[in-house]
């Protein structure tokens, strides 16, 4: 196939767009697994939790997903805040600072669950939600910007930017990043690690739902679709470095960047070969990721 | 007051006269054992939305059969077991259905993926194996005791795809050249092959033949790059979670080219019509029922009717235009082979099966010597006409005009798909 400037363009284009959808599914994970240790496998059914509740709110309320990604927030948080203490006392203080082979069976046992839930509640049918911008696209010359990638792209970016300067910026935001070095050393300056990490996990929730709502502009979903992110999200943790969320933004680019060139110019069935040799490859030569310490 | 006592033992003597009645039923039933029919099924997975379709059709023909009085004199019970949509539990399942619940008979679950595993299974123990939607899984077994419910033919793969060309090449401009996709798994596999053995029959040049990742979100890049080999046809071969995406991409990369569509499963579902609305015009899609005055098979109102009226509690695809009816069907021919042979006798009842016309709500149904149906019926519509997004305006005939097989027809092909589109 000739490699036409118009092909290369939107295959770039494309890439940048898969990428920062990407971005906001790991951001979650670079959260709870990269800064607290948590390897929460379950993020990517949270995702799909949220993509459920935003459908539901725009089947009930008629709220568009952008919206219901606002109004899931706080559900979110108090999910997460929640989730962590169970994982805290049964886990982290029983285990003694961390059991992660156990608490990995409970974030397993926690997907299964709510996937089982969403079963229940929602039945197996395919869901989706359409919006006036669903189908529309922005053309610019020969490049193509479709609205339910470019929408989700640039809040996804946004949110991810806002966080970081949160935890750049705020008491809190540099306790999370202290918590996940040294938690004595905190304790000893008087914070609380436990609720600091409570409140961060339920921050990596949040980003899931948000996440989630993105997924509902993008495609439909069915209650075990998540299972299908949860090589991709780690893949973009690992690859930009274990808590880096500049690190996990670049990756995503990275690997939407990868896919869409691959999808485009070798066959889409290379993309994946592509995309985890470029992450066999990281972890060969640098194994705290691209953008790691 | 008096009234009202009066009515309360009325009301229990009824009630109790019913019970009663209804007791002695049961007790006459009882004193049989259930005949317990056993399968995996996918109830949770990627393939649970038809899963749970075809389970719940099964039900209807389990309670419609309990009421008749069972088969054999005995009620009819089903033993299953969530399959996941994972292949390899499968194999575990009808150990289990066969060695510890001592089922009778074995049916199996939906898919290619979940039926493939269960063959050695059943071959082993000479069982009767009425399978439901797999693509050519007898091709490598040939065991006599496999019948197969998606009316694609004798050579499956190929009449699957088949059916598509047939449309596709009464194209006004006449196609020279045909692009093939799909998706990395056994179905779209198999239908490729398929693809490719016909575009050869045609004489079509093929200029894209490649397959894409499970989990693949975006389909703008796939779809560019086969705009750029400038086929006549393209062809998408893909699962229920994958085409709204690729009929989104190509509308949003305006794909130009004469017929676009394939095997591209989920489109005979309520929730991808609703979902894709307009975006269905000028598609050329696989279908298994559209109500289209052509199509007028006995007793398939009748069946929807129900099945549709439970739907929505059960939380599955509200019209059932795809798998149901042929779930129900699949029950309708083990039901009346079991009564008519008078015996569980597995051999009889392959036997029977093999040398019968069944009339069922699909229509007739002949199997031929492979298990699949002697004559193919894939079903292709071009969408035309769709307004909305409501799912309503498909109980009614027009906007799914079935292009193919010529004794189905109730519209021709509108080409260019641009032009279609519209």
């Amino acid at each position: 196939m000739d490699i036409s400037l118009d092909l290369l363009f939107n295959a770039i284009i494309s890439g940048v767009l898969l990428g920062g959808f990407y971005a906001a599914m790991s951001l979650g994970i670079s959260i709870s697994f990269g800064m607290l240790d948590i390897v929460n496998i379950s993020h990517p059914v949270m995702i799909i939790l949220g993509a459920y509740l935003t459908w539901w709110l725009n089947e009930k309320f008629g709220v568009d997903p952008i919206l219901a990604a606002v109004i899931m927030a706080p559900f979110f948080l108090l999910l997460g805040i929640f989730i962590y203490r169970i994982y805290y006392d049964r886990f982290e203080r029983e285990a003694g600072g961390g059991d992660s082979l156990r608490g990995l069976a409970f974030f397993f046992g926690l997907l299964f669950i709510i996937e089982m839930i969403l079963i229940l509640l929602f039945g197996v049918d395919y869901r989706n939600v359409n919006t006036s911008y669903t189908d529309v696209s922005l053309n610019l010359g020969f490049v193509n910007l479709p609205y339910r990638l470019l929408i989700p792209c640039v809040l996804s970016v946004g949110l991810l930017l806002l966080i970081r300067e949160f935890f750049r910026r705020t008491y809190f935001g540099r306790a999370v990043s202290a918590v996940a070095q040294d938690p004595l050393a905190l304790q000893l300056m008087g914070v609380n690690p436990v609720k600091i990490k409570g409140y961060a996990f339920g921050l990596s929730l949040m980003v899931a739902g948000f996440s989630g709502a993105m997924l509902m502009i993008i495609q439909s979903v069915q209650p075990a679709a998540g299972r299908e992110y949860i090589g991709l999200v780690f893949a973009v943790c690992v690859l930009g470095g274990m808590g880096n969320l500049m690190g996990t933004l670049f990756a995503a680019m990275i690997l939407g960047i990868a896919e869409s060139m691959t999808s485009t110019f070798a066959g889409p069935s290379w993309a994946p070969a592509v995309s985890f040799g470029l992450l066999l490859l990281t972890l060969a030569f640098r194994p705290q990721g691209i953008f790691g310490k | 007051m008096f009234v009202s006592n009066m009515r309360r033992r009325l009301l229990v003597a009824a009630v109790t006269m019913m019970a009663s009645f209804g007791i002695a039923t049961v007790s006459v039933a009882q004193n049989k054992p259930p005949l317990k029919i056993g399968f995996g099924m996918g109830l949770t997975g990627g393939m649970a939305a038809n899963g749970k379709a075809a389970l719940v059709s099964m039900e209807i023909w389990r309670e419609e059969i309990n009421k008749k009085g069972g088969l054999l004199g005995r009620q009819v019970e089903f033993v299953y077991y969530d399959d996941q949509s994972n292949p390899s539990l499968v194999p575990g399942i009808y150990t289990k259905l066969l060695d510890v619940d001592k089922v009778d008979l074995i049916i199996s679950g939906y898919g290619t993926n979940l039926i493939a595993p269960a063959m050695p299974i059943a071959m082993q123990r000479n069982l009767l194996f009425m399978t439901l939607f797999g693509t050519n899984v007898n091709a490598k077994f040939n065991y006599p005791g496999y019948f197969q419910m998606m009316p694609n033919g004798k050579e499956p793969a190929v009449g699957l795809a088949g059916g598509f060309f047939d449309a596709a090449m009464t194209a006004k401009k006449k196609p020279t050249t045909v692009a093939i996709v799909g998706g990395d798994n056994e179905f779209a596999a198999m239908t490729i092959e398929g693809a490719r053995v016909v575009a050869k029959k045609y004489n079509l040049k093929v200029v894209y033949d490649k397959t894409y990742p499970p989990n693949t979100t975006d389909y703008t890049p796939i779809l560019r790059a086969v705009q750029a080999t400038n086929p006549d046809i393209v062809f998408f071969a893909s699962y229920p979670n994958e085409t709204p995406g690729v009929i989104r991409a190509a509308r949003e990369i305006g794909l130009k080219t004469e017929v676009f569509g394939g095997t591209m499963i989920g489109l005979g579902f309520a929730a991808v019509k609703k979902q894709l609305g307009p975006l269905l015009n000028g598609v050329v899609g696989y279908e298994l029922y559209a109500a289209e005055k052509t199509v007028n098979f006995p007793g398939i109102d009748a069946f929807l009717k129900i099945y549709q009226s439970r739907a929505e509690k059960e939380g599955v695809d509200p019209l059932g235009y795809y798998l149901p009816p042929y779930a129900y069907a699949e029950m309708e021919i083990l039901g009346n082979a079991i009564t008519t042979v008078g015996s569980l006798d597995q051999k009889k009842l392959i036997d029977y099966i093999r040398a019968t016309t069944h009339k069922t709500v699909v229509g007739d149904v002949k199997f031929a010597s492979n298990g699949e149906w002697e004559v193919g019926r894939p079903m292709y519509v071009q969408y035309r006409g769709v307004k909305g997004n409501e799912i309503d305006q498909f109980r009614k005939a027009g906007p799914s005009a079935i292009i193919s097989p010529k004794e189905l027809k109730s519209g021709e092909l509108i080409t260019p798909y641009q032009e279609a589109s519209k």
